[in-house]
């Protein structure tokens, strides 16, 4: 197991930097992910525009994966349509959870997180504010957890 | 037996007198696990207060139970049953003296801790209690000493009430003063917090209940691993412990009750075991302790256990006190040299526990990365969430230590702990 297969330049980047990492006040939808775990929580937020994703942002605390992965979320999705999102979460899903079933280089920066697969305990930290899209696009009022 | 209050005294005052330490590479060798190698690296094993790792001793006492002696207890009339019977009941004599008990009718035994404390609050407090009626507990509770509360107030209508706990991660006395009322009807409290390592002078808290008549439970989980514990010198009603955490094995606890108390307490589940008679009419409750003990006991669990404690009595509870204190001591002082890391938990008494956060690094994170170099300790809220928010942090690093450990494991730790700043600070 390699540390650097884990934290990547790109993860530990967008985990001191998190991108789109502030409130909206105008978002059209809103849903919170909490992991009980380790403790992380978000806030995701999105702003549509017809049936395209205009804005996306996120607050919250958590470990470096989650924070990262919320981060290329954000940056990952805006501008695509709320199918093209779902279709994206299902390929996240697969990266994280699947050994060699997705193209990775159709996923971009996203590709990064391909290391957590070979951590179990961490697959829950990437993939929470993947849920918590999931959520806020179908207006689930519920808080997510990963439990 | 020496005096009743120098038994009861943590490590921290037990070291200072001088105790010899245990020989850490001996002692190493009682415990097969600790040979093997986590991620190419030899097992360094920080999470003893989650759970202890078990001298071959224990192992050896649960196979040779099953392979020599095993056969259903209390039942049958032929010899094997008769030889479990006597090995299951020649161990709870063990736990009756380990603890001090006055009689084994005083010695329940329980899957462990938590199982301990329901039975306490749904056997001795859900009758006693209704509207109006206060427990209290502290802000150090594991939620195994908070939610069994909280479901019996919630039937009975009765409040919970909770001590604070002051910036260093001590229980606050004089507030607790404050709680007081004659409306309190139990006090339910750590004996040593297994979130920050806190060792309560209990002592006085129960000295101030029982002026009032109120009784005590104490949870005991992270005290008898590491001190010598005498429930008469405490001189409290009920002390519940688990046996994983001290070198036993899991699903195995003890229940101390006061027997005026658990007397007067209605059996908690039914069964066998449990019963003298029973006819469709009526049935009639079978003495202590077998009354709080339905179905067939673990009695590998209690084997097992009180070899445990018999492994730990050899070794010495002073010096094990003495051992992990150095243990501490060294640890403090090596993390409190890491820059910006911060302790959590700086009350003077203590036990072999260092929790901590790091800026910029999660202690989830953190956790990931010491398992790389072969470091296991424990990363979250520790199953004690209201001490999170307390420090108002939303997890904590936790290494924890066992008379096992060594200078040179902590060493790897802070050494594990530069990789991870570097990596990601």
């Amino acid at each position: 197991m390699d540390l650097k297969d884990l934290y990547r330049d790109v993860i530990v980047d967008h985990n001191r930097n998190p991108r789109n990492f502030r409130p909206m006040a105008d978002a059209d939808r809103r849903a919170e992910g909490f992991n009980p775990l380790c403790g992380d929580r978000l806030t995701l937020y999105v702003k549509l525009d017809g049936d395209r994703i205009g804005d996306v942002s996120f607050q919250g605390s958590g470990c470096a994966i989650s924070v990262a992965s919320a981060s290329l979320l954000t940056e990952s999705v805006r501008g695509r349509t709320v199918a093209e999102a779902e279709q994206l979460f299902d390929r996240m899903h697969s990266l994280l959870t699947r050994d060699g079933e997705v193209d990775s280089g159709s996923l971009g920066k996203l590709a990064a997180l391909s290391g957590v697969r070979e951590f179990p305990a961490r697959v829950k930290c990437a993939s929470l504010c993947w849920h918590t899209l999931e959520s806020a696009l179908h207006r689930a009022a519920e808080p997510v957890s990963t439990e | 037996m020496s005096t009743a209050a120098s038994m009861v005294r943590p490590g921290r005052v037990t070291a200072q007198l001088a105790t010899p330490p245990v020989d850490a590479e001996a002692v190493r060798r009682d415990f097969p696990i600790l040979a093997r190698e986590v991620n190419g690296r030899p097992l360094c094993y920080l999470d003893n207060a989650a759970s202890s790792q078990r001298p071959r001793a224990v192992i050896d006492a649960i196979s040779r139970y099953y392979e020599t002696s095993h056969a259903n207890v209390h039942r049958g009339v032929y010899r094997l049953s008769q030889e479990a019977t006597d090995l299951f009941e020649g161990s709870r004599e063990t736990l009756r003296r380990f603890i001090n008990a006055r009689s084994t009718r005083e010695v329940v035994f329980v899957r462990g801790t938590t199982e301990a404390v329901n039975l306490v609050a749904q056997s001795h407090a859900r009758p006693r209690l209704g509207a109006g009626d206060e427990i209290l507990i502290s802000w150090l509770e594991h939620h195994a000493n908070i939610v069994p509360w909280q479901m019996v107030c919630e039937q009975t209508g009765a409040t919970l009430r909770v001590i604070p706990i002051t910036r260093s991660g001590e229980v606050d006395f004089e507030a607790f003063v404050g709680l007081l009322n004659d409306r309190t009807r139990l006090l339910a409290l750590s004996h040593v917090s297994n979130a920050l390592g806190t060792v309560v002078p209990v002592q006085r808290f129960i000295q101030e209940a029982k002026r009032r008549g109120i009784p005590v439970l104490l949870d005991g989980a992270q005290a008898t691993p590491h001190m010598r514990v005498d429930v008469q010198a405490l001189d409290c009603d009920f002390y519940a412990f688990s046996g994983h955490k001290m070198c036993g094995p899991t699903g195995i606890g003890i229940l101390y009750g006061r027997e005026a108390l658990l007397e007067k307490m209605p059996p908690w589940q039914g069964g066998g075991d449990m019963i003298l008679a029973v006819s469709f009419e009526r049935t009639i409750y079978n003495a202590l302790p077998y009354k709080f003990e339905a179905g067939t006991p673990h009695i590998a669990g209690a084997i097992g256990l009180a070899a445990a404690v018999d492994y730990l009595e050899t070794l010495g509870m002073e010096r094990i006190a003495a051992t992990e204190h150095e243990l501490l001591v060294y640890a403090t002082s090596r993390l409190s040299g890491l820059p910006g890391l911060e302790i959590i938990g700086t009350a003077p008494d203590k036990a072999a526990v260092v929790s901590f956060t790091l800026p910029g690094v999660h202690p989830h994170d953190l956790g990931t990365i010491l398992d790389a170099e072969g470091v296991a300790i424990r990363t979250g809220h520790h199953c004690a969430m209201p001490v999170m928010e307390f420090y108002g942090v939303p997890a904590t690093a936790r290494a924890s230590f066992a008379f096992y450990n060594t200078r040179a494991e902590v060493d790897r730790l802070v050494d594990a702990i530069a990789v991870a700043q570097e990596m990601l600070g």
